[in-house]
């Protein structure tokens, strides 16, 4: 049985749980003469809640650790005999699984019954074709010790798929009954159902902070393994990033950040002058027609997904500046650079900058406006002494919230800003930021527990951490600026 | 209105200026900043809107043309001499023939249909002619016989996709002069397409296989399709709404009507907040270390890519459902626990429904979001060539798919030029099902949203 069989099972039988935990709160309630504490609705909803609550948890859970346990228990089992020179137990490990994976469908297509499986032995049948036949295709034949590996996965796998099934059911029963049992007119079953959807409730509130655990917990534990294989100072002060994939590689990431800051640099420069201009024109120029075309269709660029900016830099930015702007002057023959990507973020950032320097803008009182103009300064004199300054704590926290954009953008970068990693000023050149190389060093054909693939947690750690406290630093300035005014 | 003060504080500082009515050089440079300055505020609303514009016709003039596409109509004869040689009709006899048994065939029924309608171009032999005609076409010949083995022995009509460099043609990205230094065409042959046009046998019509069929490889770019890629993005808008939509709304009822003003909430909140902010790409990590290596799920499968997305989509949903539930005045909420409702009843019977417009639009805009994101779907392998369609869910959520972003970026990558073109095309189709989501959702807002 797969596990969406067993989750409709579950399912089913909490609803039939509802309307006998219905029936059964009403028949006693005659049966006493006397008035039930709980509508009978709940006393049905407490039911369903007890049967399939508990049970989808364990299944979820189950689901979650089998693979995990399993995984140990054989790779435990694998001699090191078996791992072939300069492999990785987690490759013997994949091809274990896909073994077993492929048994699983030689008993499915009804070719071999269980008992002939047993007899299967590595050394004796040609396994490979078996299991090409079925369209599992190995790279080379299978040992003995890793066909007997994966024949005890699967009989494993097989067990504790069985022992799952039947858990969740006794579990959603066993609960179900219980819950049944104890009907009577004066449980208070209202009571219990709502603290039960509270638990529910508290619980998904904690999603958030399960997510938060799981982003520090993978990236600290995957960075830790990196600086094991490879020295931490060299990766923080190096200035070469070079990668090779038969090891050797030099991973400095002072490049990587070089590039980050320089596309950062451009893309603010040209969105934060823009975005404000924008915003105050907007708020204290615009009349109402324009206002009501202009924002929207600004609003529109910050609904654009990235990709499209990204295609955008491609196709059309790249070349017209390499043509128009690069060739010309003989500073750069390459269509993706730092000025391209760097534009094309701005453009991105601006409705960012605008919309959040439009609050700010708006939540600087009426009176000190007022007060500027009685005093006889012009608009533009009152925005630029009077609002600006007021505003300004709030115009940082916006700088600050979109430089943690700018660098932790991916798609427009990947597409626009190069490959090679450089120390350069020139910005027609191309240059490469830290997140191009967590998808380039991730996306590659490197084997997992190398430096080359895990640099990109690395990478992604100080990219964390980066906007991190970016974003902390701007929510305080502007959470301190709100209270000035409020 | 200014002008008037204005005047007066210059005439205070400045005695002898004069008249009210004659403007002072001081106040002339100030009336010129300020014009300056609102020229600046004109001049940056209407940069970002040519952005806008620039940016919309870069898309669309790239992209528009891949709706479009050029194919070769003619008959073929089904040799069964070729195709079935035992002649027993036997499927499985049938099913071992190869795309290289039927090409002779197309490259037969060409010359055939040209020498019938007297087209002849010098320099062009039956086997330069048939390069017209996409590789992908015995395979399109091949499936239809294998679907249909009685038309073996009959002359069928078929619509053949005609090759890239055809197409690129009639697009305007090959001319004549870049036809010569190509060794995948030559001048020539876009002669022989153009009295192949001319008769009526070539003709250019509305793409649908480009919404339906799947990837095509490199060479190939006329079959390439968005099929794979919009089921892909389908299963994972499905799973993120069904996983985020309860949990995010479950979070922020808690959050909003029952937690305690804590620690523990404040850090909940701060954590919102902050996986608002978190860059794209670190979920894309997230997925990979978690999901696909620690609970091994597989890879570029779209459970993986609907988990990642739902955690990423949360944030929005939270904030914006938990801003719906703020808007119902507190009044509906005291009427019912006046009138002796419980607070969990007063919630899920009067403000929920009353807050439901604005979490479905926060839920839809959410979803948008979610639709164009790419880059965490790059790290958990969904940048892989899939040509195989996803089955049917639940099952297929664990097949491997691609996802319509995902699908645009792989098309970049390659070589041929005419993936630009399915690039941008691509584009407009994601660009479309955008609006699509963002009209409804203003739409619901409109209609539903009641202001108190």
């Amino acid at each position: 049985m797969t596990p969406s069989a067993i989750i409709l099972i579950v399912l089913g039988l909490a609803a039939i749980g509802y309307f006998l935990g219905r029936q059964r709160a009403l028949k006693t309630a005659q049966r006493d003469g006397v008035k039930l504490h709980s509508l009978s609705g709940y006393h049905g909803q407490s039911v369903a809640l007890f049967v399939a609550v508990p049970a989808l948890f364990l299944l979820a859970a189950w689901l979650f650790l089998q693979p995990v346990l399993i995984e140990n228990s054989i790779s435990g089992k694998i001699p090191e005999s078996a791992i072939p020179e300069g492999g990785a137990k987690s490759l013997v490990m994949f091809d274990v699984r896909r073994i077993a994976d492929g048994l699983n469908q030689i008993i499915a297509s009804g070719d071999s019954s269980e008992a002939d499986l047993t007899d299967m032995r590595a050394d004796v049948t040609d396994v490979r074709s078996r299991l090409a036949e079925v369209g599992v295709a190995l790279g080379s034949d299978v040992s003995p010790v890793v066909f007997q590996a994966a024949k005890e996965y699967r009989n494993i796998d097989l067990v504790a798929s069985y022992l799952r099934n039947i858990a969740v059911l006794v579990v959603a029963l066993g609960f179900g009954i219980w819950a049944l049992r104890r009907i009577q007119p004066k449980l208070r079953a209202r009571n219990i159902s709502e603290t039960f959807i509270k638990a529910l409730l508290m619980g998904s509130s904690l999603v958030a902070i399960l997510t938060t655990v799981g982003i520090v917990g993978s990236l600290l534990f995957e960075s830790i393994s990196f600086f094991k294989m490879y020295p931490a100072e060299e990766f923080f002060l190096s200035t070469t990033w070079n990668p090779q994939f038969r090891g050797g590689s030099e991973l400095g990431f002072l490049p990587l950040l070089w590039g980050t800051l320089y596309v950062s640099f451009v893309a603010l420069a040209l969105a934060v002058p823009l975005g404000l201009m924008i915003a105050i024109y907007l708020a204290e120029y615009a009349g109402s027609r324009l206002r009501g075309f202009a924002k929207p269709a600004i609003e529109v660029l910050a609904g654009i997904p990235t990709i499209v900016y990204g295609l955008f830099a491609l196709m059309t930015v790249g070349p017209f500046l390499r043509d128009w702007i690069a060739q010309p002057l003989g500073i750069g023959s390459s269509s993706s650079s730092v000025m391209t990507a760097g534009l094309v973020m701005g453009i991105m950032l601006i409705p960012f900058i605008s919309s959040l320097s439009d609050d700010i803008i708006n939540s600087v009182p009426q009176t000190m406006r007022d007060g500027s103009y009685g005093l006889g300064a012009t608009k533009s004199e009152t925005i630029k002494q009077v609002i600006l300054p007021a505003a300004l704590p709030g115009i940082v926290g916006a700088f600050l919230l979109a430089a943690s954009r700018a660098i932790g953008e991916t798609m427009i970068v990947v597409m626009g800003a190069g490959a090679s990693a450089r120390l350069d000023l020139n910005p027609f050149e191309a240059m490469t930021t830290i997140t191009v190389k967590i998808v380039s060093q991730l996306t590659g054909d490197t084997e997992f527990a190398s430096p080359e693939t895990l640099v990109a947690f690395a990478l992604g750690l100080t990219l964390f951490v980066f906007t991190l406290s970016l974003n902390i630093l701007a929510l305080y300035i502007v959470r301190k600026y709100r209270e000035q005014y409020e | 209105m200014t002008d008037t003060t204005a005047d007066t504080a210059t005439a205070a500082g400045h005695p002898k200026a004069g008249s009210l009515y004659q403007v002072s050089e001081r106040t002339r440079r100030r009336h010129a900043a300020e014009q300056r300055f609102r020229m600046m505020g004109l001049a940056a609303v209407t940069f970002s809107i040519l952005a806008l514009l620039g940016l919309m016709t870069s898309i669309l003039s790239n992209g528009l043309s891949s709706f479009h596409q050029t194919y070769v109509t003619m008959e073929v004869f089904l040799d069964p001499a070729k195709l079935d040689k035992k002649g027993n009709r036997n499927p499985e006899d049938i099913a071992k023939i190869t795309t290289f048994t039927i090409q002779p065939l197309i490259q037969a029924a060409l010359a055939e249909t040209m020498e019938a309608r007297g087209i002849a171009v010098e320099g062009v032999n039956a086997k330069k002619a048939v390069e017209l005609i996409s590789k992908e076409a015995p395979a399109q010949l091949r499936h239809f016989v294998l679907d249909n083995p009685e038309v073996i022995g009959q002359s069928v009509t078929f619509d053949l996709l005609a090759s890239g460099r055809i197409d690129g043609y009639y697009k305007g990205r090959v001319s004549m002069e870049s036809a010569a230094l190509d060794r995948n065409i030559s001048p020539e042959q876009l002669v022989l397409a153009d009295q192949l046009k001319a008769a009526g046998i070539l003709e250019s019509r509305f793409n649908w296989s480009f919404f339906t069929a799947p990837d095509a490889s490199d060479t190939r770019p006329e079959a390439a399709g968005l099929g794979v890629a919009i089921l892909g993005s389908a299963y994972m808008m499905l799973i993120v709404l069904v996983l985020a939509l309860p949990i995010g709304v479950a979070a922020s009822i808690y959050l909003e009507e029952f937690a305690p003003q804590n620690r523990w909430t404040d850090m909940i909140e701060v954590n919102i907040a902050n996986l608002a902010a978190v860059p794209s790409i670190v979920f894309g990590i997230l997925g990979l270390a978690i999901f696909i290596n620690f609970v091994g799920l597989p890879q570029s499968a779209p459970i993986v890519g609907g988990l990642v997305l739902t955690l990423m989509t949360l944030p929005t949903i939270i904030i914006a459902t938990r801003a719906a539930l703020k808007a119902v005045p507190p009044s509906i909420n005291d009427a019912a626990l006046g009138i002796g409702a419980s607070k969990m009843q007063a919630i899920f019977h009067h403000v929920l429904p009353l807050a439901a417009p604005g979490i479905l639009t926060g839920t839809i805009i959410g979803l948008a979001q979610a639709l164009g994101e790419t880059a965490p779907l790059l790290l958990i392998g969904m940048v892989a060539f899939v040509r195989e369609y996803p089955g049917a869910p639940p099952e297929g959520f664990f097949d491997p798919a691609s996802a319509l972003p995902v699908q645009v970026y792989n098309w970049t990558q390659r070589g041929d030029p005419a993936f630009f073109e399915r690039a941008s095309g691509a584009i407009i189709v994601l660009l479309v099902f955008l609006v699509i989501m963002n009209a409804v959702a203003i739409l619901l807002r409109r209609r539903f949203e009641r202001r108190w």
